[in-house]
């Protein structure tokens, strides 16, 4: 479908790369670059110009990450419409949050091959190129539909049918009150209407949680070890990468940039990091170091808030654990060969502890364990039952589903009249239709006639 | 014109034919022919003989003109919706059932605007009678009693009709509308007879020849219950249900019905009616497999009932009066084909019905259809020019559905006479537009019937709204009359001052009446709101409005009525719009009738075997094809512009 709204998609390779490209094409394109892009100097963005700056989240002011990012206005570029290109770091969390960003200021995730199909269809590009394109969503659609066919013998598809299943059933019993009211359908179908619906939204936020989980297994998490010096978080590093990578001494604050290993916990990717030990000092470099720990702890997936278990819990951990209020944290009570020393503040009470020592190894299966766990539920990457719905086009369709679902929920204790609660049934039956093809109005039928004797 | 033309001794034309006959031409040549007059026909003959045309209608019986061949009513859930649209098209059936009904009723009054339909019995007699008469006061039209056994053509243009009496009818346009009459067959019990409905004669040979000329003819079936003696009947019994008291009319321009009201009675079939009907099944032609038609779901026999609900113990019938100066009644949901006997003890066994007398029996009916995906949006077939087909033909049911399509076949006729596009209605304009939309993009494999669930656009296409809708379409195509035309434009343009008006108002809580303010939970309101905020919540409406607004009173009901709906629905009618607005770039995009989808690279086999069969007038239809995947039309809309070079 053609539709002149404005796209946005990630254009460069998921993963770990240089840079990230996120590309926007339509009319909203000037106004999400106001809207999320901070210049370092003062003025407004001239077409076809580089600017240096950074992307904010203009609902919390919190900066996601330096960006290059230029404006390119129609009818000159690649579309043709107004087109916004911002090129921050690569990696996946940070381009995919900048296009979250993008999304929430009202741009959809383009289609596969919509950029060059809008550019085709503006007469920016000739017809051998336009063949190009239709090579391309040929390509695309048959590797969707082999990976469809191959990923978990379809499990997914399946699911999200079951989702469009109830929907469609709710849907029928309103069309039958509309459509047959004196066929003597009985009215007390309302209780069922609600356990359909509220039956798809549950699957639908199993399904949801499942994406997140596919995400942390394709794209992996960050782990940072955060703690005063000399506790041991190189030697955990190590450990954990069973190889001596880090600089290990005894003297304080050898470790002064950030190390990133990536490790492989269980079947779970980690990027674990190591970092500046955390504690006031005048040393310039270090302070540098300390800076840059307390930037990155705030972007971690999980932190590992080690401590010194043979010696008291002193002002350095407090002012460390001060910093981790905003982060999720285990605490990790390293030296356990050691006489056991510390009273963990009450603060902590609550709080994963685990109790480990680098020296001898023991605890780090726990810690592990504890890891994997924070990020993936019971055996999930074992089961064959686990269901990750691995695409954001298919999240972004549940998505949809579930708040016009919602939508209905609402209407329906206000006392909606039925036919505007119908209209909340078929935008959510539309927006699943993305995954298991639209939803016909003789599907809606033939459910009808099944299931109640119509006919006078 | 044709070698062998010669002239009769009385100065029309002849031809000689193979095997020596004769056939006579006659000496005028009409714009547009209809064969046949039922529903579909009469809207179609007098759409095309308003618009100005010179117009023949053929009918097998003149005595059957707009015949009601199965219940004697009109309207119902989404039929009302396509009576109005008739009506603001400048079409007949509204003001004829206004004239005719005998009880009015408006359905789903409880739920809200967009679901409600208006649902009216006729006195069937009399519905006749005036659609003939109606058709008999008609300039430009000429009624005229003949069987059409063949098309008269030139290449693939039509050129006019064979009767069977052996005269030739120039037109330059035909429209058939044949409804069950094409090689119909009446099933009762094992017997059956050919029969184009009940005590008329079937048309042989016409499907033939359609069928020599390349089209795909498939067969349905339909059913009708038995007719009953109403001093049979004890109705002190039944269970009456009135009509609305006033009686709504249809039509846009009813003032009012004054024909006196009846009821109709309710009634239920038991156990025991089902026992009958089950130990009849052995002699159902529906059930030893002579009936080969397929036939409506939604309409089945009560034997269907019966067999494929087994848990329900009974079944409600709704005995609905075929006229006033008739005993006759219609059960209706008892249409059957069982045997004589089986009818006359199934019937009896029903509670009020023990003495009951049969008077017409009851019979299922396979006719031939030609699969719609063989039209235009125009109804225009794809493969003969100038040939219209309209009603049961195209596999439809229903009277309204019927007329529907013999009004669009006849303006469509009419405005290529003259040398004008087509009327082609939109799914976000009315439901007729669903429903020809519906016909020639997917075609139909059972008889197809109206719902509101087949419009993506229900919330806009509301009874209420029809004049709103296709009144200026009407008046475009000069079928609606100057003084209809200006008595809507003077509704338009209350409805627009009304609602600037409720905007503009604006009342201050110190103002206002507090009574009021407490029954609306207002008492705490601080700042003006303007009466347009106000009718929006969900508890108010326009009368109570005019307790604190004393205008509102002069407001005609009709005005208020609209007013009210659009105001109190504007999200979602907005919703639905921006809809349509996103659908309109589909729509428009068209696809040329030679379109080679064999030669076109990325798409599967699947889909483009789907096309190749459906070949879709436009992107939008493409899109409706079920199968057809988004991808798929993506890389069709990129090869259209490619094709078209921008």
């Amino acid at each position: 479908m053609y539709i002149r709204d404005t796209i946005a998609a990630i254009s460069t390779p998921l993963g770990e790369g240089g840079i990230g490209i996120i590309r926007v094409s339509g009319d909203r394109a000037r106004g999400i670059a106001t809207a999320i892009f901070r210049r370092n100097r003062d003025g407004g963005l001239n077409s076809h110009r580089f600017y240096y700056g950074s992307i904010v989240d203009p609902s919390s002011g919190d900066c996601a990450d330096d960006a290059m990012v230029v404006l390119m206005e129609a009818p000159h570029s690649f579309t043709r419409e107004d087109v916004l290109e911002i090129q921050c770091h690569g990696g996946y969390l940070v381009v995919q949050r900048i296009l979250d960003l993008v999304l929430r200021q009202g741009a959809r995730l383009a289609d596969p091959g919509e950029f060059t199909r809008r550019a085709f269809l503006n007469g920016r590009i000739d017809l051998v190129q336009a063949e190009a394109v239709i090579d391309i969503i040929r390509c695309r659609t048959e590797a969707s539909l082999a990976l469809a066919q191959h990923q978990r013998a379809g499990l997914l598809s399946k699911k999200i049918a079951a989702v469009r299943e109830g929907v469609l059933h709710a849907l029928a019993l309103i069309e039958a009150h509309i459509d047959f009211p004196e066929e003597g359908i009985p009215a007390a179908t309302f209780d069922e209407i609600r356990q359909l619906v509220d039956g798809s939204v549950a699957e639908i936020d199993r399904l949801l949680a499942g994406f997140n989980e596919g995400r942390v297994l394709r794209e992996g998490v960050s782990v940072i070890i955060a703690g005063k010096p000399n506790v041991g978080k190189s030697s955990l590093l190590n450990t954990l990468l069973k190889e001596r990578r880090a600089i290990v001494t005894a003297v304080p604050g050898t470790t002064r940039d950030i190390i990133e290993e990536v490790v492989n916990i269980k079947g779970l990717p980690v990027r674990m990091l190591d970092t500046a030990g955390i504690r006031a000092t005048e040393d310039v470099v270090e302070r540098e170091g300390v800076k840059l720990t307390l930037e990155k702890i705030s972007q971690a997936d999980l932190v590992l808030f080690l401590v010194d278990a043979s010696r008291p819990f002193d002002e350095e951990d407090r002012l460390i654990l001060r910093e981790l209020s905003d982060s999720r944290y285990v605490v990790v009570m390293n030296k356990g060969d050691l006489p056991e020393r510390i009273a963990l503040p009450a603060e902590i009470e609550g709080r994963p502890v685990i109790r480990i020592s680098t020296l001898t190894g023991t605890g780090i299966d726990e810690l592990r364990d504890a890891i994997h766990d924070a990020f993936l539920h019971g055996n999930a990457t074992d089961s064959r039952e686990y269901v990750a719905i691995s695409r954001a086009r298919h999240r972004d369709a549940l998505e949809k589903a579930k708040k016009h679902l919602a939508g209905f929920n609402g209407n329906l204790s206000a006392g909606f009249i039925l036919e505007l609660l119908a209209v909340d049934l078929r935008d959510a039956l539309h927006a699943v239709g993305e995954v298991t093809g639209e939803t016909t109005p003789d599907d809606v039928l033939d459910l009808i006639f099944s299931r109640f004797c119509i006919g006078k | 014109m044709n070698a062998d033309l010669k002239a009769t001794p009385l100065g029309f034309g002849f031809i000689n034919q193979m095997q020596g006959t004769q056939v006579i031409l006659y000496d005028k040549n009409y714009d547009v022919i209809v064969v046949g007059a039922g529903h579909a026909g009469c809207e179609a003959a007098l759409a095309s003989a308003r618009m100005g045309r010179s117009t023949l209608l053929l009918t097998i019986n003149l005595d059957a003109i707009a015949l009601m061949s199965c219940n004697p009513a009109v309207g119902g859930l989404a039929k009302g919706h396509l009576v109005k649209e008739i009506d603001a098209l400048g079409g007949e059936m509204g003001k004829n059932i206004d004239a005719t009904g005998i009880q009015f009723r408006i359905l789903n009054t409880k739920k809200g605007p967009a679901v409600r339909a208006s649902r009216a019995q006729a006195d069937k007699q009399l519905y006749r009678l005036r659609m003939k008469r109606v058709l008999e006061n008609q300039d430009n039209l000429d009624l005229k009693q003949g069987e059409v056994v063949g098309l008269h053509l030139e290449g693939d243009t039509v050129l006019g009709v064979d009767t069977k009496a052996g005269v030739r009818y120039g037109g330059k346009t035909v429209i058939l509308t044949t409804g069950t009459f094409m090689r119909g067959l009446i099933h009762i019990g094992l017997t059956h007879y050919p029969g184009g409905r009940a005590g008329d004669l079937p048309s042989v040979g016409l499907s033939d020849r359609l069928r020599e000329f390349g089209f795909d003819v498939g067969r349905l079936k339909t059913g009708t219950p038995a007719r009953l003696d109403g001093r049979t009947i004890d109705f002190s019994r039944l269970e009456p249900q009135y009509g609305d008291d006033p009686p709504v009319p249809f039509s846009f321009s009813t003032e009012r019905i004054d024909r006196p009201q009846v009821p109709c009675h309710i009634a239920y079939t038991n156990e025991r009616s089902h026992d009958i009907i089950r130990s009849g099944l052995d002699r159902s032609p529906l059930y030893s497999g002579i009936i080969e038609g397929i036939g409506p779901r939604y309409c089945p026999s009560i034997e269907d009932k019966v067999v494929r609900f087994p848990e329900k113990n009974r079944h409600q019938t709704f005995i609905e009066p075929e006229g006033m100066d008739t005993v006759e009644v219609y059960p209706s949901g008892l249409s059957t084909s069982l045997p004589i006997d089986v009818q006359f003890a199934f019937y009896r066994s029903i509670y009020g019905l023990e003495r009951v007398e049969i008077m017409r029996p009851a019979y299922a009916i396979e006719y031939d259809y030609v699969d719609p995906i063989q039209l235009h949006a125009s109804l225009e077939t794809k493969r003969v020019r100038n040939l219209y087909h309209a009603g049961q033909i195209n596999g439809t049911s229903g009277y309204e559905e019927a007329a529907a399509q013999g009004l669009m076949a006849g303006i469509n006729a009419a405005l290529r006479t003259k040398g004008r596009e087509p009327l082609v209605l939109g799914r976000s304009e009315a439901y007729i537009g669903v429903m020809i939309d519906d016909l020639v993009t997917l075609g139909t494999r059972e008889p197809y019937r109206m719902f509101t669930s087949r419009a993506e656009y229900r919330l806009l296409l509301r009874e209420d709204n029809a004049d709103l809708r296709l009144r200026e379409k009407g008046h475009g195509v000069g079928l609606l009359p100057e003084e209809e035309y200006r008595k809507f434009l003077d509704k338009r343009v209350m409805i627009e001052e009304e609602l600037g008006r409720l905007q503009r108002t604006r009342i201050l809580p110190s103002e206002a009446d507090p009574a009021f303010l407490e029954d609306f939970g207002l008492t705490g309101m601080q700042n003006a709101v303007s009466l347009e905020q106000l009718l929006r919540r969900p508890d108010m409406t326009y009368t109570e409005l005019g307790r604190i607004d004393p205008l509102s009173g002069d407001t005609p009901v009709l005005v208020a009525e609209q007013v009210e709906i659009q105001v109190k629905y504007q999200g979602y009618i907005d919703r639905q719009l921006e809809q349509v607005e996103r659908a309109r770039k589909l729509e428009s995009a068209r696809i040329p009738a030679d379109f080679d989808y064999g030669g076109m690279s990325g798409l599967t086999a699947e889909v483009r075997e789907k096309l190749q069969k459906f070949r879709p007038d436009t992107l939008g239809q493409a899109s409706r094809i079920p199968g057809v995947t988004p991808a798929a039309i993506s890389i069709l809309s990129i090869t259209l512009k490619a094709r078209s070079g921008r």
